[in-house]
């Protein structure tokens, strides 16, 4: 971690204490959304994740995709959530047995995965400083999705087409 | 801006989300839990397009949005159409398939 200290001279001063809140207030909603009894509360927190990692897209010069994670995430997923959680039950408030019986076996997995990951991040990542560029303009990333992401493109559109009719398919009554 | 801070946060994110995937009961939780595991993965995307100076990653990023639409839309309707079949959607009581 002494790379956290050694890179100061050259690093942004705001954009690091935006960065710092922002991921505070994301971390504290995950975990909520991980560990509170009521299913709409954990909707609501993931909402203010979901606002959090748009925030940060925009700290990382990304407008175009904190523009569609707002659209998509929080405009229509969450709505699709809120939907499941009304149709597939009646109960207000507080729900016992939201957690399984062996849920306490996530937590040394989640730490063990955590401490991993963040040696592996920090030995090969730890003095890299992102550059300061402006945000990217949105013509070069339609450009690479009408040029050689192209194929992909199409594809995905087949995966939402089909998405659609499956989720129609599957929920209708008879 | 340290790339070690969006990865580090990717990874936190990552690890919150299979504890909920691992520990919640209830089939719409286990969803939302999926839904942070792929966000900490598009926020890695967006991080190195950023330190890369490429756009790729930006791309990859929007893939995985689109991606994760379809998923909830599917999920959500395997998770009615359980509710309607079992009048529960515990996933610890499907076990008709095991051996």
């Amino acid at each position: 971690m002494n790379a956290l200290i050694l890179a100061t001279d050259n690093v942004n001063v705001a954009q690091n204490v935006a960065f710092g809140i922002i991921a505070a207030v994301m971390i504290f909603a995950a975990l909520s959304v991980v560990t509170t009894k009521n299913v709409v509360h954990a909707a609501l927190w993931l909402v203010m994740v979901l606002a959090g990692v748009a925030a940060q897209y925009v700290l990382a010069a990304a407008e175009f995709v904190a523009v569609s994670q707002v659209l998509v995430y929080i405009g229509a997923v969450m709505v699709l959530f809120l939907f499941g959680i009304m149709l597939t039950r009646a109960q207000i408030g507080k729900e016992t047995g939201l957690n399984n019986k062996g849920w306490a076996l996530g937590i040394p997995v989640a730490l063990v995965l955590f401490g991993l990951l963040a040696w592996v991040i920090v030995d090969a990542f730890g003095d890299d400083v992102l550059p300061d560029r402006g945000p990217a303009p949105t013509v070069m990333l339609s450009d690479q999705f009408l040029s050689i992401y192209l194929l992909p493109f199409i594809a995905i559109s087949f995966v939402l087409l089909a998405a659609a009719i499956g989720a129609i398919v599957l929920a209708r009554k008879d | 801006m340290l790339a070690v801070n969006f990865l580090l946060l990717g990874a936190a994110l990552f690890c919150i989300g299979v504890y909920g995937v691992i520990a919640r009961r209830n089939a719409v939780m286990v969803l939302m839990s999926i839904e942070l595991i792929l966000n900490a993965v598009s926020l890695n995307f967006v991080a190195f397009a950023l330190m890369s100076g490429a756009i790729d990653g930006q791309v990859f990023a929007l893939y995985v949005i689109a991606v994760a639409a379809a998923e909830v839309g599917v999920g959500l309707a395997m998770v009615l159409m359980i509710y309607r079949n079992r009048k529960s959607i515990a996933l610890d009581e499907l076990s008709e398939m095991k051996g």
